[in-house]
């Protein structure tokens, strides 16, 4: 009964095995494949169709914007097919020639250093606002919502006094009325919407009643009649030396609706904060006012700066309406471009329109990424407590 | 004595008092409210006297005098502009309805892609959906427009596709099926088919109550549905002929004619409203957790049974409030139709009616009733379904 111990006996391994690799069909790109494209049968057919959609997509807008594309020339000629190019692609020089329409209109060209000022100025306030660890967060709403306006009013409309000769809106146009619009859809949309969430919210039966009736009418209604109204009967409805200019027509209309729409992602805002702070809040003996500004609003609104930044999305790409009611915003100087009879070929067209397509992809999707960034940031504790849960 | 001396309430100044606070506060509301709309209608009264506009709905039956290029009902140049606006309204519910279908094929299949384990179909339709989401609607419909319909061929070189269809820069010609005699026999097949599904879907659900046996209603249904009347169809000798469409040398004669604008509207529409759908059917499904279907497999369920009896109802719960949110929007939008000149209701009314009378106020207040009561009558259906469908909790 001398038996050694088992880890000694010779046929006892004293180290462990290495282990072996996976078999190549479960790891690597093929083992990738095999779970993820080709897994059934079904799966199969669905990775075929899918690369035939690719590849029925992917080449011809390639080949359009880049391989058979034209990229230098001072005219239509360059733009055309001809016996050594049987394909012509996008004509680009028809963009590089018109950029400067597309972006400030018929703004006096010695004047257009006013409008990147402007750019600039409204770049900045928006930095400050959005970015994530912005210093004095107060001061950049103030400045946003209130210096900028008025000295880009200065600005663009100009001061002849001092030396900022008049520009009439007339003239304004491009990139530069996109902007504007879209920029005083944000700066007047979100106080009036605040306002208007409160009073759907209020306690008071006449405020609620007038703003039910508001938020639920603008948004009953397409933004074109909208505009239509604001550009048709609000001349009616004010006295004749009042009539305001066509632009600042549509930027009513734009203004109205968007608070509309901004009313009720606020009020989702609002009802998203626990009763305990409302309750908390009175119980220190805060007025309504003290309780909103200092108590509710900040957490209502810092909640839903996703949801505020994804209705700007929406409100810029509905500022293309704005062409209806013949104001040359960006795509219409794309639409009055595209037809000029000096760059009108057959690619012109297209060539526009991928154009102001990509513009407003890249602005739309700047946008969205930064409130998906957002929501995951704020959703932090939410998680946290998801996870909690499972355990 | 001290409860009643407690119960007295402490003099507070009207000034200070809320409820005080709070009547004069609307009071003052009403009266800003009051003088704004006084204003303004005395300023229309005038500028309108000023400007020899009529007031009032008599243009309503004032000959319109201007042509419609698509008209489902009779309308010709004699017609009124009461007649115009249902031309209008209807052109504007064919877009917005046909969209919605189309919308909803495209939005479901797109939004279960997403959820797809095919990481290649999944990418595709979330690429599918940023690009569509992040391009005005506007944008798409000029491009669909006059970048892709208007440079398809003339008419002399039509695209000619099976079945007799032409597609050429004027237009899609359908060809038109012409009913023949014994044809009103297939309707009336298909009612009754549609009655003995709902009696035997009746007889089915009783008896799996009582016995727990099941029936195969689906197919009943669909043998009863779709066979009956086909085989009726097909027994009386295909009763339909088509009227082709023949192409002339400048135009082309007979068949359906679809205008380029109708189907840019309809594209444009579809396409964009399909990629907001199929986030809420994606958000929809995701919001079902998964222990529900792995409680449903362990009940013995299989994976069909567990989608349509266990995560659909579920799903659908979340989908539908933003789905019928997405139909309002495409029906709102379908007034773009202005910009690419298919005659809406907002072309026809809002526009040519509009600067034909200038009577502004009446015309718009009009148009907006319409979108207003649409949007109107949709939420009240959407609240109906909502009480319906709520969960009840304990």
């Amino acid at each position: 009964m001398n038996t050694p111990p088992a880890t000694q006996a010779a046929y006892v391994r004293q180290t462990p095995v290495a282990q072996l690799p996976p078999p190549a069909s479960q790891s690597g790109i093929v083992g990738w494949l095999r779970a993820n494209v080709f897994s059934s049968v079904l799966n199969v057919v669905l990775t075929l169709l899918s690369l035939g959609l690719i590849a029925l997509v992917v080449p011809p807008l390639l080949d359009f914007m880049i391989i058979d594309a034209t990229w230098t020339g001072n005219d239509r000629e360059a733009c055309l097919a001809s016996a050594e190019r049987p394909v012509a692609g996008a004509c680009w020089p028809f963009i590089w020639e018109r950029l400067a329409y597309f972006t400030y209109g018929f703004y006096p060209v010695a004047q257009r250093w006013r409008v990147d000022v402007f750019f600039v100025l409204l770049a900045v306030g928006i930095v400050w606002l959005l970015a994530p660890r912005a210093k004095a967060r107060l001061w950049g709403a103030l400045y946003f919502f209130v210096v900028m306006p008025l000295l880009s009013y200065i600005l663009l409309l100009g001061w002849p006094r001092y030396g900022l000769p008049y520009v009439p809106t007339t003239l304004w146009g491009g990139m530069l009325v996109t902007v504007v619009v879209s920029a005083i859809g944000i700066v007047f949309s979100l106080p009036i919407g605040v306002v208007l969430a409160l009073g759907r919210r209020s306690k008071m039966p006449l405020v609620r009643l007038f703003s039910v009736i508001f938020i639920e009418f603008v948004r009953g209604v397409p933004l074109i009649t909208v505009l239509f109204m604001a550009s048709v009967m609000l001349p009616l409805f004010v006295p004749d030396a009042w009539t305001p200019d066509k632009l600042l027509r549509a930027l009513i209309g734009v203004a109205l609706f968007a608070s509309a729409y901004m009313a009720e992602v606020v009020r989702a805002g609002l009802q998203a904060v626990p009763r305990g702070q409302y309750e908390g809040a009175m119980a220190i003996g805060l007025s309504y006012r003290q309780m909103m500004a200092l108590v509710i609003l900040p957490q209502a609104l810092r909640t839903t700066i996703p949801n505020i930044v994804n209705s700007y999305i929406a409100l810029f790409k509905d500022t293309t309406l704005v062409f209806i009611v013949g104001i040359f915003d960006f795509l219409r100087t794309i639409e009055a471009a595209r037809v000029d009879p000096k760059w009108a070929t057959p690619v012109t067209s297209t060539t526009g329109y991928v154009f102001a397509g990509m513009v407003y992809f890249f602005f739309c999707y700047l946008m969205s990424r930064y409130a998906h960034d957002m929501e995951r940031r704020l959703a932090t504790d939410h998680r946290r407590r998801r996870k909690r849960g499972r355990r | 004595m001290r409860r009643a001396e407690a119960d007295r309430k402490p003099a507070i100044s009207p000034l200070h008092d809320p409820r005080w606070r709070s009547v004069a506060y609307q009071a003052v509301l009403c009266v800003i409210i009051l003088a704004l709309f006084y204003g303004a209608i005395d300023n229309a009264a005038q500028n309108l006297q000023k400007a020899r506009i009529a007031y009032g709905f008599d243009f309503w039956n004032h000959p319109a005098g201007f042509e419609i290029s698509q008209t489902l009902i009779d309308y010709s140049t004699a017609s009124t502009y009461g007649r115009a606006f249902w031309v209008g309204l209807l052109n504007t519910l064919l877009v917005a309805s046909l969209g919605i279908v189309f919308a909803t094929i495209i939005g479901f299949v797109v939004g279960i892609a997403r959820l797809s384990r095919n990481v290649l179909v999944a990418r595709l339709a979330g690429s599918y959906v940023e690009i569509v989401r992040n391009l005005p609607l506007l944008l798409q419909l000029l491009f669909w427009y006059n970048a892709v319909l208007k440079a398809l061929p003339e008419v002399a070189d039509s695209l000619v596709f099976p079945g007799g269809t032409l597609l050429n820069n004027r237009g899609l010609f359908l060809p038109q099926p012409i009913a023949g005699e014994s044809l009103s026999l297939v309707p009336l097949t298909f009612v009754v088919g549609l009655l003995g599904a709902i009696a035997f879907r009746h007889w089915a659900k009783r008896r799996q109550e009582s016995t727990g046996r099941q029936a195969p209603v689906a197919s009943v249904a669909l043998v009863l549905i779709v066979g009956l009347p086909l085989v009726v169809f097909l027994l009386s000798g295909m009763p339909v002929d088509f009227a082709y469409p023949e192409m002339g040398r400048f135009n082309i004669r007979g068949g359906i004619e679809v205008l380029p604008e109708f189907m840019a509207l309809l594209f444009g529409l579809s396409i964009y409203t399909a990629a907001f759908i199929a986030e809420a059917v994606r958000a929809g499904i995701q919001a079902v957790s998964h222990g529900q279907t792995e409680a449903a497999y362990s009940l013995g369920l299989r994976p069909g049974q567990t989608l349509r009896r266990v995560v659909i109802p579920q799903a659908m719960r979340v989908i539908v409030p933003p789905l019928t949110n997405q139909y309002l929007n495409l029906t709102k939008n379908s007034s773009l139709a202005v910009a690419i000149g298919y005659p809406d209701l907002v072309q026809i009314f809002a526009g040519t009616v509009l600067n034909q009378t200038g009577q502004a106020v009446e015309v718009i207040a009009i148009t907006m009733a319409v979108y207003l009561a649409i949007s109107l009558v949709t939420s009240l259906l959407m609240n109906l379904y909502n009480a319906r469908i709520t969960l009840v909790e304990r």
